[in-house]
């Protein structure tokens, strides 16, 4: 946007899904409110940044006890706190960014009403900001792998991939639920138990296979729509090595998560320029 | 660069009100409804988007309409009205915030909006990651920020405190750190709502002198207050908007005293024709006016100014005549009693026209509003012939340019300026 540039303001609709040459420019916004939202986040605690590690260890120890000692259910061949803790961390990222993504808009009203700038960025600063406490409860399963004595695999290096599709995925629901949210505040309301909801749906206590087991392959494969079935698969897989890349979990939750991020993006684009308006 | 900057055409925007509820009268109609509610909601929640409406729905309230016209870079621009004239949301629809329901408008080059200043602060950071924060909210790069780092630091007056988290700061200090920030953006366009009349007279001054030299350099700027004086001081162009609809646009002298004439209809000045002028079967009242000399019906705290009374003498009789008037605040504080008897001089009128004028010198009242609430005509020094009660209202404007009237109030009833002289003296000198 040079001084030469010309800006329409009309009643119409925006043409373009994805402004790219408005989000590079933006870019330094963005740097920033994700500066701010990791900054703030642990301000005035205690325990500060180690919060990051804490939830999810005491999320293992819980699951460890409940569902790996009481329930029994099977891990795959895989130790129980390391089997579920390879999926927390992946789940815990998911369900963050989607807290943040659905608080997001209406925490920001204010910025709404009173200035200009890419609504999107709001949506893509939890998918950033919540990879801080992702990486820091990482450093905990490398430890976790040392004392297990899992030696990682060429798989690992599949790793990036399983993390983009898990932002992608984040981020495009983290759209349908930010602009529903401001519209529709009901999301407020429904967020926590559709995270409970999206939990026990994912595999983070129990293996797919044995979805597998019980379904069939027809049911097993559907189930790889939700792309978090996928993701923590494959970070088990390529990670802790007991069994081989989930590939075609994968690749159904690439396509289904390329879909809702299109619909998403769609979606926020369609309603963004009301969203001053009912903020 | 395109000569113009701003352009506006035909814009006009709805927004949805409430409609009324339904109620119940039975319970067996609450339950029923209350099991609907949630598909009513969700039908009202729904047609939250006001782009989908047809034009004469009666739930439709439009702020604006078929609103037009053109600024030119360097040109300045204000705009006024009272509460809900639809001010704010062209600034709101020029800033892209909010997006027109009819019409189109055209911006060229970049936008500044600072429709609060401090959009977006952060308590729990530091005044530098504000300034960040707040400069690329507005549009800025860290790059410029990176630049212009000093010169908004220099401009707010708190670098001593700028590794200090904001929640630390005064109220003054935050506005002005935010300020700083949008002061020193580099833009084609400003668009400023009411934000000049924050902090106190001193800083108001500094920021108005911003805002005039960015003009100079080219910036257009297009400034929404309720105070007139700083758009007197710095907008050439003025609209006046009522109803969501421009009443008048044109040189802003002239539109500000429109304005004002409309709003203090009666107030600074009365005027009567003869057969309907109030009186007595002495005296007729036929004009009474604050006169301030100026076209422009604001008057300042150090500005001097007169009470004008045009009368009408309805007795052959020729006599001396003296005028008193009580003088009070919105407080219902007695100022002063004017009086001309005071002069020690003897006025005496004979049938027909006289006119009394009392000149009130500068810087005697403090800030406010006032109102002649008593007037007296007297034959001799007791004998009353009329009397008048609530005449005129006016307002003193704070004398510092800038000024709400409210920051930077001197306390007390007057605000005279007083012989003072200050000086070191020899010891001799000083116990003499």
């Amino acid at each position: 946007m040079n001084a030469e540039s010309r800006i329409l303001i009309t009643s119409e609709k925006r043409k373009k899904l994805f402004d790219l040459k408005e989000f590079l420019y933006y870019k330094d916004l963005l740097y920033f409110f994700v500066l701010r939202d990791i900054t703030v986040l642990y301000k005035q605690t205690i325990l500060g940044i180690m919060w990051a590690v804490v939830n999810p260890l005491f999320q293992m120890v819980v699951f460890s006890l409940i569902f790996g000692k009481l329930a029994s259910i099977s891990s795959d061949g895989i130790p129980y706190p390391i089997f579920s803790y390879s999926a927390i961390l992946p789940f815990n990222y998911f369900a963050q960014s989607l807290g943040g993504a659905s608080a997001s808009l209406i925490g920001s009203a204010n910025l709404l009403t009173k200035v200009y700038f890419p609504r999107i960025l709001i949506p893509f600063t939890p998918v950033l900001s919540k990879l801080v406490d992702f990486t820091i409860a990482f450093v905990i399963l490398i430890v976790m792998m040392f004392f297990y004595e899992i030696v990682p695999t060429w798989n690992t290096l599949f790793l990036p991939l399983l993390i983009i599709l898990m932002m992608l995925t984040s981020l495009g629901i983290g759209m349908w639920l930010s602009s529903l949210a401001i519209q529709y505040r009901d999301v407020k309301f429904a967020i926590n138990f559709i995270s409970t909801l999206l939990m026990y749906g994912a595999p983070v206590v129990f293996p797919a296979s044995l979805v597998l087991e019980k379904f069939g392959y027809t049911l097993y494969l559907l189930y790889g729509i939700y792309p978090m079935v996928g993701v923590i698969e494959g970070f088990r897989a390529s990670l802790l090595g007991f069994k081989p890349m989930p590939w075609d979990l994968i690749g159904i939750g690439i396509i289904s998560s390329i879909i809702i991020f299109l619909t998403g993006i769609n979606y926020f684009r369609r309603t963004e320029r009301i969203f001053a308006d009912v903020a | 660069m395109p000569e113009v900057a701003v352009r506006v055409d035909n814009v006009s925007k709805a927004y949805l009100i409430g409609l009324q509820e339904v109620s119940h009268e039975t319970l067996g109609g609450a339950i029923f409804s209350w099991i609907k509610s949630p598909s009513r909601n969700y039908n009202i929640l729904k047609r939250l988007n006001t782009f989908k409406h047809n034009e004469d729905s009666t739930d439709l309230f439009w702020a604006l309409k078929n609103i037009s016209f053109e600024l030119k870079h360097g040109d300045t621009l204000g705009i006024i009205g009272k509460n809900g004239a639809g001010k704010s949301t062209i600034l709101k629809i020029l800033s892209r915030i909010t997006n027109p329901t009819k019409g189109h408008a055209e911006v060229f080059g970049r936008v500044a909006s600072l429709l609060e200043v401090g959009t977006g602060f952060n308590s729990e950071l530091t005044g530098r990651e504000n300034v960040y924060l707040n400069g690329t909210i507005l549009g800025m790069k860290k790059r410029e920020i990176d630049k212009k780092f000093d010169a908004i630091i220099d401009f707010s007056g708190i670098e001593k405190f700028i590794d200090t988290q904001v929640k630390k700061y005064s109220s003054g200090m935050r506005i002005r750190l935010a300020f700083a920030v949008a002061a020193n953006i580099e833009t084609d366009v400003m668009i400023i709502d009411e934000v000049l009349s924050i902090g106190d007279a001193e800083f108001q001054k500094k920021s108005l002198a911003k805002m005039t030299q960015k003009a100079k350099e080219g910036t257009a700027v297009i400034l929404v207050t309720h105070n007139m004086l700083p758009i007197q001081n710095l907008c050439r162009q003025t609209i006046f908007l009522e109803k969501g609809e421009i009443v008048e646009f044109g040189n802003s002298s002239d539109v500000i005293s429109h304005y004002l004439g409309q709003l203090n209809q009666d107030k600074t000045r009365q005027i009567w024709d003869f057969d309907h002028a109030p009186g007595s079967k002495f005296i007729k009242l036929i004009k009474a006016e604050v006169n301030s000399g100026g076209s422009v019906q604001v008057i300042r705290a150090g500005d001097s100014f007169s009470f004008d009374f045009v009368f009408y003498n309805l007795t052959n009789e020729e006599f001396e005549v003296n005028i008193m008037y009580h003088l009070i605040d919105e407080y219902d504080n007695l100022i002063f009693v004017g009086s001309s008897t005071m002069t020690n001089y003897k006025y005496k009128i004979s049938k027909g026209y006289f006119r009394a004028r009392c000149s009130i010198p500068a810087d005697l009242l403090n800030e406010g509003k006032f109102v002649v609430s008593k007037l007296f005509v007297l034959k001799g020094l007791d004998e009353v012939l009329y009397e008048h009660s609530n005449l005129l209202t006016f307002e003193l404007t704070s004398s510092a340019a800038y000024d709400h009237g409210h920051n930077g109030r001197i306390d007390g009833l007057l605000k005279p300026k007083l012989g003072w002289e200050v000086h070191s003296e020899k010891e001799e000198e000083a116990l003499a």
